[in-house]
């Protein structure tokens, strides 16, 4: 059934948002600590726990793959509420240290990626292109 | 006959969400294909169109929720609130290759710890430049160019002024905003290719929201990569921002 699929999603995002919680009250942060990041890492080995069971079948597959093909309209209206104005408003200081910021992240990202190796890279184009190219369309 | 439309729509906050924003990204599509010619993705347009809409709303509203502050448009706060974002994110993780992560899981630890640094080093100098030289003003900035939360939490942490924390707030909204728009047009140049870039992206670029928008724009199957990182650049921050940052500007500036 498809709420199974969106009942476990749920449980491994509620899961990883509590430990989130409860890693930030332990190193003593009033935040929380990569809650969404321990709740994808729950539902990658509770996919891969599961197919290897057969406890997976197609509709359950359905009621997560449905929220992650969501994501993008997710996005755009959360795009849609940021405080755009205030923002601009921030003025110089704000425009240059977000600007500077962002230029050295840029080539340091850059840098580190260059040193992927590049056949390592062809193939992982090869290989995902036709998936890519179905979630497009 | 408006009245009755208007109470429909106000009573039916989210579901109007999903009509609203289903237009967007619709247009959003027309104009990636018939303007740009599929050069730009129809995600990108679609966070502009978002952006703009946000603008829009935030000046006729005078509040701090872009569109969502329009009382008619109120959904929006809940489709794109934090709770459906996380659930979102959390869904995508569904098509992690498992090996592909563990492969990159030094590369993306680095690029985390970089990805607090430097932003912080690059915004508490900027803060200098423009008269904040006392250590509070200047951790405060910085921690707002790591990211729009660290940047207010490390602020009232250290007892900044609630002025400084705007400013603060402003440098990370500003640096998630240019993440968002920039990412796809940078994409070639950042080598974003493979989920090992897409996670080293997502460490040292940070914010949650900017790297998230701007890999949906670029590339749909790099997004688990580079928040599954992303989304530690917070916590980090929040971690580092308030101590050891801190010690280190009173340390330079007394």
């Amino acid at each position: 059934m498809i709420i199974y699929g969106t009942a476990l999603l749920a449980v491994c995002h509620l899961l990883g948002i509590f430990l989130g919680d409860l890693l930030g009250a332990l190193i003593g942060v009033k935040t929380n600590v990569g809650g969404v990041g321990i709740a994808m890492i729950l539902l990658i080995f509770a996919r891969l726990y599961m197919h290897k069971r057969g406890l997976m079948p197609q509709s359950t597959e359905l009621g997560v793959t449905f929220w992650g093909a969501m994501y993008i309209p997710v996005v755009v209206a959360m795009a849609a509420q940021q405080n755009v104005v205030a923002a601009l408003r921030g003025g110089p200081v704000a425009l240059l240290a977000a600007m500077g910021a962002l230029a050295l992240c840029a080539c340091v990202i850059a840098l580190i990626n260059r040193t992927e190796t590049p056949v390592a890279a062809a193939e992982e184009d090869g290989a995902l292109d036709p998936k890519s190219a179905a979630q497009t369309a | 006959m408006l009245e009755m439309l208007e109470k429909t729509v106000l009573h039916n906050g989210l579901v109007t969400a999903f009509a609203v924003v289903g237009l967007i990204m619709y247009v959003s599509m027309l104009v990636s294909r018939h303007l740009t010619f599929g050069r730009v993705h129809g995600s990108a347009i679609a966070i502009l169109i978002g952006l703009g809409l946000a603008y829009w709303g935030g000046l006729h509203s005078g509040g701090q929720k872009g569109l969502a502050d329009l009382s008619l448009f109120s959904g929006i706060g809940l489709m794109g609130g934090a709770m459906l974002r996380d659930f979102a994110i959390v869904a995508t993780a569904f098509e992690v290759q498992a090996s592909e992560a563990r492969k990159a899981g030094l590369i993306g630890a680095i690029a985390l710890v970089l990805g607090t640094v430097l932003p912080f080093i690059v915004g508490a100098s900027v803060a200098y430049a423009f008269g904040y030289t006392d250590a509070v003003s200047m951790t405060t900035i910085g921690a707002g160019a790591v990211t729009y939360i660290v940047g207010p939490v490390t602020g009232a942490a250290i007892g900044a002024s609630s002025e400084l924390v705007a400013l603060s707030i402003a440098t990370g909204l500003l640096k998630a905003i240019m993440v968002m728009v920039g990412t796809p047009v940078a994409a070639r140049f950042l080598g974003l290719r493979t989920p090992r870039s897409a996670m080293v992206f997502g460490g040292l670029a940070g914010t949650v929201s900017g790297v998230s928008a701007g890999l949906a724009a670029t590339d749909r199957k790099l997004v688990p990569y580079g928040t599954l990182v992303a989304t530690f650049h917070t916590g980090l921050g929040c971690l580092l921002g308030p101590s050891l940052l801190y010690f280190a500007v009173k340390s330079l500036v007394g």
